[in-house]
C-alpha cells in the first residue's frame, strides 16, 4: 500500500502541474456580447451577431487568435428590451473584469443605459451607427464609442450625395424628411437643418408613428409637396411599407434615400418589385466578393464552426456589418497589444486606449481583405467617430450595388453640434471633460 | 405551533389597531427589514443589486400603484407605465430646472405631477366602469408617450427624447454604488409599502373596497363616489410616479419614452394578477415572480442544458424561457385564481393548525 503511494502521489503532483500550468499557457480576450436573436428585430441580430462570432472563430481558425490570444465570448439575449440590456451587462461586466472586448450593444437605447455604468465599470462601448451620438467628442465620453459614423454625419453625407448629383447646388430644391417618430428618427433632424439653412433648401419634416405599418397620409402629403428627394429615416416594418406607399402613389424610388437601417435585405425583399432603384446609405457593402467573407465561409463554415443557421445570411448587409463590427474590434485588440505586450489580454482601460488610438488604413484592410468593407479609421481623443464616411448604395431588384464612392460628412458643420452637446451633457452630470491635447 | 395568536391578548386600543396584529408577523417583518438592511448588503452581489433588487423593488413599487387603484378601488388601468414616465420625466425636469432642489424633494414633486395627470386620466372613471374603464386608461398610455416625444422642452431638447438623469446626491453626500442606491430605493419602498397598509384599513381604504365591491350601494351608505374614485386615481399615480422616478435615476440611468411602452403597463398589471389582486404583499411577490423568473430561467437553462449535453443556443434558451414562463403563468392562474398572496393566506392557515390539524 505504501509502497504504491509514493508514485501516485507523484503523479498527481505531475497531471497538477500540467494543468495549472494549462491554465497559465491559453491567454483569453474575453467579449461580452449583449446580442439579440429574438424578440422584434430578431432577425437583424441574427445576421449581425453572426457575421460578428463568424469572424471572432476566423481569428481563432486562421490565426490561433490574436498573437496567441484566443477570442472568446459569451451570449446574452436582450430582445432588444433596454431593462434585460442592462441585467444582460451586470450578468457579463464580472467576467470582463479582467480583459474586455468593446460591448457591441446594436441598440440606441441599450447603449444610453449603459453609459455611465460603462464609464463608472471602465468597459469599452462601442456604438457603431447608433447610440449617443455626441460621444464622438471624446473628452467627455472616454468609454464610449460611436465608430465609423454617425446619424448626423450620414445626415450630412446623403445630403452632399444629393447635392453632387445637382452640380453643387441645391438652392430651391425641397427635400421631405421622412422619419421614424423616435429617439432614432430624430437623431437626425438637427443635421438636415443645418444642413437646410447652409445649402438653402426647403426641408419639410414628416413623421411616422411606431411600428410605421401605416403611411397613407404621411405619402399623400408627399404627393402634394413633391419633393425633389426623400430622405428616409425607418425602421423594421416601416421601411417596406414606405416603399409599397411610395410606389403606390408613384414617388420615384431613385428619388428617396434611407439610412443604414432602412438598407438591408430584410427591408427591401419584401418590398419585392417596388423597391427597385431605391438607394441607401450603409457604411459596409454587402456581398461576398469582400475577400475576408469569402474566406470566413471557407475557414469556418468549412471547420463547420459557422455561427449561422440560415448560411444564406452570409454576405447580407448587415452581416457583413457584423463582421465589420468584428474586424473593428479585433484591429483594436492588435493595437492594443502593440502598446501593453504582444500575446496578453488587454483590459477595459487598455481596449479604450486601443479604440482611441486606432489607424486602420487603406492598406491595412487590404492586408485583413477587408478592402471596401468598411472606410479608413483614425481615432483620436477629440474625435471618437474616426471616419464619418459612407458610401450609397442602390437596389437592382436583387442585390445591393454601391454607386458612390465613399462620402464624408460636413465634419465642419456637424462636430460642432456634437461638442456643444457634449457639453451640456458634462454640464449636466457635472463631468469634467478630459483635456486632449495631454492624452497620448 | 409556532405561528398562534392563541394568548395574545389586546388590552388597549393602540394594540388593537396596530398594523400587525398578531406578534409573529410583526417579529417576521422586523426580521425581513433587518435583512433586507444589514443582511443582503452585506451578501448580494453587484450584479444583484444592479440587476436584480432594485428593479425588483421598483416594479414592487409600481404594482403597489396599481393594486392600490385595480385591487381596491376597482378601477381598472392600463396607463401605469405613463405614469411612470410622468415621474421619471417630471423628477428630471424638477431636477434640472429648480436651483438646488433636494433629490427626495423632486421625487416628492415627481409623484404629485404624476397624481395631477392620474387624476385627470381618472375623470372618465366617473361614467364608465371595467373593461372600458381599461381602455380609455390606454389613452393615458398613448397621450402622455407621444406628448413626451412631441416637446422637446420635457427632455430638455435632447434630439432624440432621451433624458439622462443626474447625479443623485442626499444630504451633500453622493450615491454611486449600487449598494447605496439598493438602500436608497428600499428605504423609499418600505415607507410607503407601510403607508400603502395603513392608507387600505383607514377611512380611505374602507371607501375604496366598498366603491370596488358595489359602487351603488356605496354611494348608498353615504360615500362620495366622484371623490373616492379621483383619489384613488391620485394616490395610485402617486405611486406610479415615484416608481417612475427611481426607475430612472436609481435603475436605468437613462430613459427614453417608448421605454414605457403598453408592454411594461401589461407587465405591471401582470404582476397584481399573478401576485394578488388587492393584497400589499401580493405586489411583491408578483413583481418577484415576473421579474425574477425569466432572469432564473435564464441563467438556469444552459446550465441544464450542459448538464445534459443539448445544444442550445442563447435564442433557443430564450424561446424556451418564453414558453416556460407562459406555462407557469396559466399554471398559477388555473391552479391559484386569487394570486400568490392567497397561497401565503392559506399557508399560513395550515400553519396555524399545524401540527395537529383536525
Amino acid at each position: 500500500m505504501i509502497k504504491g503511494f509514493k508514485p501516485a502521489l507523484a503523479a498527481a503532483a505531475v497531471s497538477l502541474a500540467l494543468f495549472s500550468q494549462g491554465g497559465f499557457a491559453a491567454e483569453e480576450q474575453f467579449f461580452p456580447l449583449i446580442d439579440y436573436r429574438v424578440g422584434p428585430y430578431g432577425s437583424n441580430g441574427q445576421a449581425f451577431y453572426g457575421g460578428f462570432i463568424d469572424y471572432l472563430n476566423y481569428v481563432n481558425l486562421k490565426e490561433k487568435g490574436v498573437n496567441g490570444v484566443m477570442m472568446t465570448w459569451e451570449e446574452c439575449e436582450t430582445e432588444y428590451n433596454n431593462a434585460k440590456g442592462v441585467e444582460c451587462y451586470e450578468r457579463l461586466k464580472g467576467k470582463a473584469a479582467k480583459s474586455a472586448g468593446p460591448i457591441h450593444t446594436m441598440s440606441t437605447g441599450i447603449s444610453y443605459a449603459l453609459i455611465d455604468k460603462s464609464a463608472q465599470d471602465k468597459l469599452p462601448l462601442a456604438m457603431m451607427g447608433y447610440g449617443r451620438t455626441d460621444a464622438v467628442d471624446g473628452s467627455v465620453f472616454p468609454y464610449a464609442f460611436p465608430l465609423v459614423t454617425t446619424y448626423q454625419m450620414q445626415a450630412s453625407a446623403i445630403v452632399k450625395f444629393i447635392k453632387d448629383k445637382n452640380g453643387g447646388n441645391l438652392a430651391g430644391k425641397k427635400i421631405v424628411y421622412l422619419y421614424h417618430d423616435s429617439a432614432y428618427g430624430k437623431e437626425a433632424i438637427i443635421a438636415m437643418e443645418a444642413e437646410a439653412s447652409l445649402n438653402k433648401f426647403q426641408l419639410v419634416q414628416i413623421p411616422v408613428a411606431h411600428p410605421g405599418n401605416e403611411q397613407g397620409a404621411q405619402w399623400l402629403k408627399i404627393r402634394q409637396e413633391k419633393p425633389d428627394y426623400v430622405v428616409f429615416w425607418g425602421w423594421g416594418v416601416m421601411n417596406q411599407t414606405a416603399l409599397k406607399a411610395a410606389q403606390k402613389v408613384g414617388y420615384p424610388r431613385d428619388k428617396m434615400i434611407g439610412s443604414w437601417w432602412t438598407g438591408s435585405e430584410e427591408d427591401v425583399v419584401p418590398a419585392g418589385d417596388a423597391a427597385k432603384g431605391y438607394m441607401a446609405a450603409t457604411w459596409n457593402v454587402a456581398g461576398k466578393q469582400v475577400p475576408v467573407i469569402a474566406d470566413i465561409e471557407k475557414v469556418v463554415y468549412g471547420a463547420g464552426k459557422g455561427n449561422l443557421q440560415d448560411t444564406a445570411k452570409i454576405g447580407t448587409v448587415l452581416y457583413n456589418r457584423g463582421v465589420s463590427a468584428a474586424v473593428l474590434s479585433v484591429e483594436a485588440i492588435r493595437k492594443g497589444q502593440e502598446k501593453y505586450g504582444k500575446g496578453k489580454a488587454l483590459n477595459g482601460e487598455q481596449m479604450r486606449w486601443a479604440l482611441e488610438n486606432l489607424n486602420i488604413t487603406e492598406a491595412r484592410l487590404k492586408q485583413v481583405g477587408a478592402t471596401n468593407l468598411l472606410p479608413e479609421i483614425k481615432t483620436s481623443c477629440d474625435n471618437h467617430e474616426g471616419s464619418g464616411k459612407v458610401k450609397v448604395q442602390q437596389w437592382d431588384g436583387a442585390k445591393w450595388v454601391p454607386v458612390s464612392d465613399w462620402i464624408e460628412g460636413n465634419k465642419a458643420l456637424i462636430h460642432p453640434l456634437f461638442q456643444a452637446s457634449a457639453k451640456q451633457y458634462a454640464k449636466e452630470k457635472g463631468i469634467t471633460p478630459r483635456d486632449c491635447s495631454k492624452e497620448k | 405551533m409556532l405561528y398562534r395568536e392563541a394568548g395574545q391578548f389586546k388590552t388597549t386600543y393602540a394594540a388593537d389597531q396596530q398594523l400587525f396584529p398578531i406578534r409573529q408577523d410583526r417579529i417576521g417583518v422586523l426580521v425581513l427589514l433587518a435583512v433586507a438592511f444589514f443582511g443582503v448588503p452585506l451578501l448580494a452581489s453587484e450584479y444583484w443589486f444592479s440587476a436584480i433588487l432594485i428593479p425588483f423593488l421598483i416594479f414592487a413599487l409600481a404594482a403597489l400603484g396599481l393594486n392600490i387603484l385595480t385591487g381596491y378601488a376597482g378601477q381598472l388601468s392600463l396607463g401605469s407605465a405613463a405614469f411612470m414616465a410622468v415621474g421619471a420625466y417630471a423628477a428630471y425636469n424638477f431636477q434640472l430646472r429648480v436651483e438646488g432642489i433636494p433629490l427626495l424633494v423632486s421625487f416628492i414633486c415627481a409623484g404629485l405631477t404624476a397624481a395631477g395627470v392620474g387624476i385627470l386620466f381618472g375623470l372618465p372613471s366617473l361614467r364608465i366602469k371595467g373593461f372600458y374603464l381599461a381602455v380609455a386608461t390606454l389613452a393615458a398610455q398613448f397621450f402622455i408617450v407621444w406628448c413626451l416625444t412631441k416637446f422637446p422642452w420635457l427632455s430638455n431638447n435632447s434630439s432624440s427624447g432621451v433624458i439622462s438623469t443626474q447625479k443623485l446626491i442626499i444630504f451633500g453626500h453622493e450615491l454611486n454604488t449600487p449598494v447605496e442606491k439598493y438602500l436608497l430605493v428600499l428605504s423609499i419602498v418600505v415607507f410607503m409599502a407601510l403607508a400603502a397598509k395603513n392608507m387600505v384599513r383607514s377611512t380611505t381604504g374602507r371607501a375604496w373596497m366598498a366603491v370596488r365591491d358595489m359602487d351603488v350601494a356605496a354611494s348608498v351608505i353615504g360615500i362620495r363616489l366622484m371623490p373616492t374614485k379621483l383619489l384613488a386615481f391620485a394616490i395610485s399615480s402617486f405611486y406610479c410616479g415615484v416608481a417612475g422616478a427611481l426607475y430612472a435615476f436609481c435603475y436605468l440611468g437613462s430613459v427614453e419614452p417608448d421605454g414605457f411602452s403598453l408592454e411594461m403597463s401589461f407587465k405591471i398589471l401582470f404582476m397584481i394578477i399573478i401576485g394578488g389582486v388587492g393584497s400589499i404583499m401580493g405586489s411583491f411577490l408578483g413583481a418577484a415572480f415576473i421579474l425574477l423568473l425569466p432572469i432564473f430561467l435564464d441563467v438556469a437553462l444552459p446550465f441544464f442544458a450542459e448538464l445534459f449535453g443539448l445544444p442550445f443556443s442563447s435564442a433557443t434558451v430564450s424561446h424556451i424561457q418564453i414558453t416556460v414562463f407562459g406555462a407557469l403563468i396559466m399554471f398559477f392562474l388555473i391552479v391559484e385564481p386569487h394570486g400568490l398572496a392567497r397561497l401565503w393566506q392559506i399557508a399560513k392557515e395550515k400553519l396555524r393548525l399545524w401540527p395537529f390539524p383536525h
